[in-house]
């Protein structure tokens, strides 16, 4: 169980009055321990030692502490501080065995607003009194919440709040049509973690009034739901005992979602802000309860810390001597606190401007629950710290300082790490958006209208448009686990390889622009643990932290990785499981881990001459394994095509790229952002699955695959094939927002496939399509040529009878002699391999002999 | 006359007044900036405000207009602040409502729990001169301001120029000459003229501060004054790395430089907000004033250039202004031409390309491609600082520009691109945080053989970016943000360079003088300031021309490039056809045309033509280079 807790161990030296003080504090967060260690000097020792703690709490308010003065030996100036002697107070509203805790992330609760219930208010103005005049109960002062009416609001959305749609991971193993918080109460009733976390939008769908004033008056709201269900749950569980009493934390507030927005209106309302963390702070205990005891008498009193100070007793009240008392730290109660810095997050943020930041404060064991790098959610309180007067300066400067304090954290990329469920940062679309896109979806030519809207400053190419168009889709996440076979690879990848200079690395960084999580790299800047992940040691707290890399990053998105041919073979080496398995292992530095990677890949490769070679297969122009080119679903050449009408339609292109005027262009963004949107919307909500026929046809469309090398001995598709061609018409389905795929679906996949093929496993000495360039990066007539000569060579040297050794030279000459073909050396010497395989021969420098 | 100024000298005055007419409608504000706007729109008017840039900070009175050139660094997270606010008198306890608007601190005596305050936001952004600014500049700006000033500040203009002048002798006369024409009608100059007698800490003082803190200037070895802009309108209007000519209300209250250096612990007792910056970012956020003073904007002209030989305002003196140059125009070109062939020693074909270049502006872009651009190669340049000659006088042609020599050592210990420093919460400039259209000159002949280091890898990358894409990523440690840029680079390397570039001229020298530096002294002494003006104004004004293609001549290109391949399909490629359309912008525009013609498209193809046979001779002569 998280526990956060200070223990104050103090070793201090009395030399007359203090001099030298050092003080250490331990803390612990889910099994972290921190250790923070200060020392201090002090002449005038209650003076001085109260201002340095003073410094430490930057808060200005206090929160009413009900913390009963412990039944340890006060007298002892060296006391041990258990910190259930610290935290354990009077229980609240007469609930029995479970102690209630301060929550200094709600700030300052008018102190005991329920006494406001009972007495005139403090200020009897026009409003309240009318009310009052009417008959209704009394209300806070300064909102219109009514603590009575509020509980039993929330009491009743507790008990009766049902939400059949909820997919929210929380919810998971909830039975989704009892009453949904009645289940998280029984829960923390076996599990025994008193936090109970409310979704705003179920309040607001259930009482809009009590979700208005949740939201204004969260500081007073909030402990009356505390209140609320608390009463409910020990009513329930009344033999259950909590550390503390449960702790009601809302999220999700619609109120604001972006930083940028924020506004002076949003002060003391309870916002949520999503952000990146940048920076936390170390632990800051924060004094909640200075302890006081008299230097005469040891008469001790505590003083509760009012917003950042603490009024120090003159007198004291036992042998009324002035100025004895003097404060104790190990005797004061402190709560734990940390400052974070959250900057907006890439996403949200107009072009051309930098992120701002927020200073944000967590509390207690919100303390240490997110480290530099996460994304997260932020529901809190929005704060404007006031300004407080200068005694030695005249005017002040007429600036506010802001804060949040946080009631909840959520981890938005929290998922990428448990592989949990889709996104749940999806993206919102409005009504009248989607019905744009649904219109879209409905054109008969919609498949050529979005790839035509892809890079169109990109001439030409529309069948790589197209396979790049399926690859933003992708297909069906489909899990196997159960059968052992693990996840399904859903993400397509393409390789494009082909001439410099044929746009390939501008349609990479269209690619990279357009989805949200891209990620962009080129081979060579690029190494293994730029494209993983590598630990790195924080400098400050020594601390193993897991940076990720280009391809962890773009989880969920594309990684388009420029000069592929120039990557490293070690680089390339990690993208093998990338490719497949779409996992990510690492074992570094004591950190063991498997990451996702579900990310497409989206390659672009140089020849290796230069310049594309004709003569030559795939594998021999860019000198790429061919394990790692399997991987890849569609392989498309950008070559130039060499011909008058395409030369005359590209020269078209480009004039009009030249001189077309501010409108055009400005359509054509809205075009993008469409393209976006259509993209987001149909990977979050479109889901298709085969229909008959189109298993039919996907099957039909593979034996066929199959069947046209076969008469030549050659083999043109392997399952992976048959995967592919699945998630293309998977894909394709999605581009026409449908829920099944259908014929037409496997038909385009096939001629996608065929198209990429016919480019790219063409075996340049057959012109036939042959599918073993690919797979095993040699055609099969050159494998079977390869074996012919190995044969004739072994013919020859068995001819020759029992002669165990032979010159190297000689052997060649003969064979070419012999044989009637043209042999070179190199095939020569390939045959001589695959003999020396068989264990027929061996070859030591220039001479063969037979074993 | 002083009347006439007071919204100059006591722009404060104006807002208050306006503020307790306007019985807290919010209206005023709107009227407040209206007003400054209308005073600013007359003739001349902007002339009499006197600019941060060329008037040393003490010269200036406190709270009075100014206005400050410069391009935004930095943009600070919001603040909010006390918009209206109640003070209590002490004696007669009568509250007062007083407006904080444009002001740093309040007036004494604020009634905290006033139900009366009104918070507001505003945002601070930190800027800075503008990076690369070339001297002329400088001083023609200094000069227009000083031409017409008689403004009733007790400000002493001094020309910015000796700052970067050691001029000695100069300095000593200078407060005295000065003072001459100056007739104080306001008594509170005394006080001010104090300060000029002693000048001699002038040109020591800020250079010795800024070394204690970073001012953070793009470019090493600049000076002027870094500037707190507190901006209060339209703050999305704004973008990072925009040049503005910001009119505001100067703040240098010593009450915000109480947080200074040392840290007095019973300051930071009372106020424990504090605590929550890190102490670098106080420094960075709270810099002394008296170094980084605040202007509190009432009004900022984005600048399209920063040459102040051309009218600044588009308004009609500028459509006159621009017509009647356009008659000029070739005449100009020709003599730049000529110039320029002499600089380059004699070779016109690279003389005609650095022309092009000069004038070259990203236009436009298409999704990621960005259009106009025109990266200059010029290869084969002679050792021996031929090229640093080069850079001065190409120095002296443009309003703003930064020779960036690509030594091993620099490119591995120089910091090119900004990176975001989150314990000072702000953005650490680097050297390609440049405003638009600035000239930057990569001096490749300074690169030996060695070893490049990460961090060279990486500004080699973030130079290759810049070229190809005209973008710079900025590092901002947990994600890098793209930031456009319009930058012409023009790299000088004896081969072929090893950076992209959009076309390569091999460089022919016709003469070879034996004494370089002496030759090309010559030629520049030898052209006129009146001269040397007019390519000035050419080179500005024929980047902001429009232009267009006809249909017509667009079937003639389009039929040339189809001829062209049917010959020899290798030889033009689509990447050639991309350079020609640009060739062939940047040629009309710099005859003044504004739409190409079927000659223009000829010329262009031409000078492409002799320039790639060039490349290719001078590749058969260097054996197999690819």
């Amino acid at each position: 169980m998280p526990r956060s807790s200070v223990h104050l161990l103090c070793i201090s030296q009395r030399h007359g009055g203090w001099d030298q003080k050092s003080q250490i504090w331990t803390h612990q967060t889910k099994g972290q321990i921190s250790t923070g260690v200060m020392s201090f000097a002090c002449v005038s020792c209650a003076q001085a030692s109260l201002f340095l703690l003073v410094s430490f709490s930057s808060g200005f308010y206090a929160s009413p502490l009900n913390i009963l003065p412990s039944e340890v030996d006060m007298s002892s100036p060296l006391m041990y501080g258990t910190p259930s002697s610290r935290v354990e107070g009077t229980p609240r509203s007469g609930v029995g065995g479970t102690p209630a805790r301060q929550r200094p992330d709600l700030g300052s609760i008018r102190k005991a607003p329920q006494v406001d219930l009972h007495s005139e208010p403090p200020s009897a103005d026009g409003a309240v009194a009318s009310e009052q005049a009417l008959g209704q109960k009394l209300v806070i002062w300064g909102t219109d919440v009514n603590v009575g009416t509020c509980k039993e609001k929330f009491q009743r959305f507790l008990q009766r709040f049902i939400d059949p749609t909820s997919n929210e991971d929380e919810n998971a193993g909830l039975d989704l049509n009892e009453p949904l918080y009645m289940q998280k109460l029984e829960e923390i009733s076996v599990v025994g973690e008193p936090v109970l976390n409310v979704n705003c939008s179920h309040v607001q769908s259930f009482d809009a009034d009590l979700y208005r004033q949740l939201i204004s008056y969260p500081q007073e709201v909030i402990p009356t739901f505390d209140m609320a269900v608390n009463e409910l749950f020990f009513e329930r569980f009344p033999d259950s005992i909590l550390e503390h009493q449960i702790q009601v934390r809302p999220y999700n507030a619609l109120k604001t979602r972006n930083m940028r927005s924020l506004n002076p209106e949003d002060i003391d309302q309870m916002i949520t802000i999503s952000g990146m963390v940048i920076r936390t702070s170390q632990l800051i205990p924060e004094m909640q309860e200075a302890f006081f005891q008299c230097q005469v008498c040891a008469f001790s009193t505590c003083v509760e810390v009012d917003r950042g100070r603490i009024a120090e007793p003159a007198v004291c009240r036992n042998c009324n001597t002035t100025h004895s008392l003097a404060l104790i730290h190990n005797r004061s109660a402190f709560s734990d606190k940390q400052m974070i810095k959250v900057q907006e997050s890439p996403d949200d943020m107009p072009a051309g401007q930098t992120p701002h930041t927020t200073i944000v404060y967590a509390h207690n064991d919100l303390v240490d629950k997110v480290q530099p790098g996460d994304r997260i959610n932020i529901t809190g309180i929005y704060r404007a710290v006031p300004m407080r007067e200068n005694p030695r300066q005249s005017n002040v400067k007429s600036v506010y300082k802001t804060h949040i304090d946080v009631i909840h954290f959520r981890k938005t990329d929290e998922k990428r790490l448990h592989g949990l469920d889709e996104d749940s940062d999806q993206k919102l679309f409005t009504e009248e958006r989607v019905q744009i896109l649904k219109e879209l979806a409905s054109k008969p030519d919609v498949y050529d209208r979005l790839s035509s809207a892809l890079a169109p400053s990109i001439y030409e190419h529309e069948d790589i448009k197209k396979g790049i168009l399926l690859q933003l889709f992708g297909g069906t996440r489909k899990d196997f686990s159960q059968t052992g076979r693990g996840n399904f690879r859903a993400e397509v990848n393409i390789l494009l390889c082909g001439d410099p200079g044929t746009s390939k690395s501008q349609l990479l960084q269209y690619v990279f622009n357009l989805v949200p999580r891209g990620q962009y790299t080129s081979g060579k800047g690029s190494s293994a643990v730029g494209l993983t992940a590598y630990v790195m040691k924080d400098p400050e707290t020594k601390q193993l932290v897991l940076q990720t890399g280009a391809l962890v990053l773009s989880d969920n998105g594309i990684c388009c990785i420029d000069e592929f041919d120039k990557m490293s073979d070690s680089t390339r080496s990690v993208l093998h499981e990338v490719m497949e398995q779409q996992t990510l292992s690492i074992a570094k530095a004591g950190i063991i881990c498997q990451l996702n990677a579900r990310t497409s890949v989206l390659a672009a490769a140089n020849p290796v001459e230069s310049q594309w070679n004709p003569k030559k297969t795939t594998i021999e122009n860019i000198q790429l394994p061919h394990t790692l080119l399997s991987r890849f679903d569609l392989i498309f050449l950008m070559l130039d095509p060499q011909d008058e009408a395409y030369d005359r339609r590209l020269a078209h292109h480009l004039v009009a790229l030249y001189y077309q005027s501010e409108e055009q262009i400005e359509e054509e963004f809205l075009d993008m952002a469409v393209l976006k949107d259509y993209i987001a919307y149909a990977r979050t909500y479109i889901n298709p699955r085969l229909n008959e026929e189109a298993s039919q046809a996907l099957i039909e469309a593979y034996v066929d695959m199959r069947k046209i090398g076969s008469g030549r001995g050659m083999v043109s598709a392997y399952p992976r094939q048959l995967e592919s061609l699945i998630r293309l018409a998977e894909a394709h389905a999605k581009v026409r927002f449908s829920d099944k795929v259908e014929t037409i679906d496997v038909e385009e996949a096939k001629r996608l496939h065929r198209e990429a093929l016919k480019q790219s496993a063409t075996d340049p000495r057959t012109g036939f399509v042959d599918i073993s360039i690919i797979t095993t990066g040699m055609s099969a007539t050159a494998r079977k040529r390869k074996e012919e000569v190995a044969q004739a060579l072994k013919k020859m040297i068995q001819s020759k009878g029992k002669t165990p050794a032979m010159k190297y030279q000689q052997l060649f000459d003969d064979l070419r002699g012999q044989s009637e073909a043209a042999i070179t050396k190199d095939m020569f010497e390939e045959a001589l391999r695959a003999l020396a395989d068989e264990d027929y021969l061996t070859v030591t420098g220039k001479t063969v002999r037979l074993l | 006359m002083p009347s006439s100024h007071d919204w100059i000298n006591k722009p404060l005055g104006v807002v208050e007044a306006m503020f307790a007419q306007s019985n807290s409608n919010p209206e005023w504000e709107a009227k407040v900036l209206e007003y400054f706007k209308g005073q600013l729109r007359e003739k001349e008017s902007h002339s009499w405000v006197p600019s941060l840039n060329d008037v040393p900070l003490h010269y200036l009175k406190p709270n009075s207009l100014v206005k400050f050139r410069c391009l935004v660094q930095d943009m600070f997270d919001p603040e909010f602040y006390m918009g209206v606010y109640e003070t209590v008198d002490p004696s007669t306890k009568a509250n007062v409502l007083r407006c904080g608007k444009y002001k740093d601190v309040t007036e004494c005596g604020v009634d905290l729990n006033s139900r009366n305050t009104v918070t507001a936001e505003r945002q601070t952004f930190y800027c800075v001169p503008i990076p690369g600014e070339s001297p002329w500049a400088k001083e023609s700006y200094g000069c227009s301001s000083q031409a017409r000033v008689v403004p009733s500040t007790s400000y002493v203009p001094s020309r910015q120029k000796r700052s970067y002048e050691e001029d000695d002798d100069d300095m000593d006369t200078q407060p005295q000459k000065q003072r001459e024409p100056h007739t104080e009608p306001h008594g509170n100059g005394d006080s001010k003229r104090q300060e000029t007698e002693a000048p001699s800490s002038q040109t020591t003082a800020p250079s010795d501060c800024s070394s204690h803190l970073d001012l953070n200037f793009p470019l090493p070895g600049e000076r002027g004054p870094a500037c707190l802009v507190k901006v209060y309108e339209g703050l999305d209007s704004f973008k990072l790395n925009d040049t503005l000519e910001i009119y505001g209300i100067l703040s240098v209250n010593p009450v915000l430089t109480v947080l200074g250096e040392e840290k007095d612990p019973s300051l930071l007792l009372l106020n424990p907000t504090e605590s929550m910056e890190t102490p670098e970012e106080q420094r960075a956020h709270d810099p002394p004033a008296s170094l980084v003073p605040r202007l509190h904007m009432l009004y900022a002209r984005p600048l399209q250039h920063n040459n102040p030989l051309l009218p600044s305002a588009p308004t009609e003196d500028q459509s006159a202004f621009v017509s009647s140059f356009l008659v000029e125009m070739a005449s100009v070109r020709a003599e730049l031409l000529a110039y320029l062939t002499h600089v380059l020693l004699g070779d016109g074909l690279a003389a005609e390309y650095l022309l092009l270049h000069l004038i070259s502006n990203v236009y436009t872009r298409r999704d990621v491609l960005p259009l106009g651009k025109f990266t200059l190669n010029l290869s084969g340049c002679p050792l021996n600082s031929y090229t640093e000659r080069l850079y001065q006088i190409v120095q002296q042609l443009v309003p703003c520009s930064y020779r960036l020599s690509m030594s091993l050592h620099t490119m591995n210990s120089m910091r090119l691109v900004p990176k975001k420093d989150y314990v000072a919460n702000r953005l650490v400039s680097g050297a390609l945080q440049l405003a638009r259209n600035t000239s930057l000159f990569l001096d490749e002949t300074q690169l030996e053989q060695g070893q490049l280091d990460s961090s060279g890898v990486r500004n080699i990358t973030a130079l290759g970016n810049l070229i190809s894409w005209q973008k710079v990523d900025y590092d901002f440690s947990y994600h890098q943000m793209e930031f456009p840029c319009n930058i012409n680079v023009l790299v000088t390397s004896e081969g072929r360079s090893l950076l992209p570039s959009d076309c390569q001229v091999p460089l022919q020298p016709q003469v070879t003088p034996p004494n370089m530096e002496e030759y090309l002294t010559t030629i520049h002494m030898a052209q006129f300031t009146s001269q040397i003006n007019k390519f000035r104004v050419y080179l500005s004004l024929a980047r902001t021309l429009d232009y267009s293609i006809s249909d017509e001549v667009t079937k003639a290109v389009e039929d040339d490039f189809v001829d062209m391949r049917k010959d020899d399909p290798q030889s033009v490629t689509a990447e050639d056809l991309h350079r020609m359309l640009v060739v062939a912008r940047l040629l009309s525009l710099s005859l003044g045309q504004t739409t190409l013609s079927r000659d223009g498209w000829m010329r262009a193809k031409h000078i492409d033509m002799l320039r790639r046979s060039r490349t290719e001779q001078q590749k058969s002569l260097n054996g197999n280079e690819p």
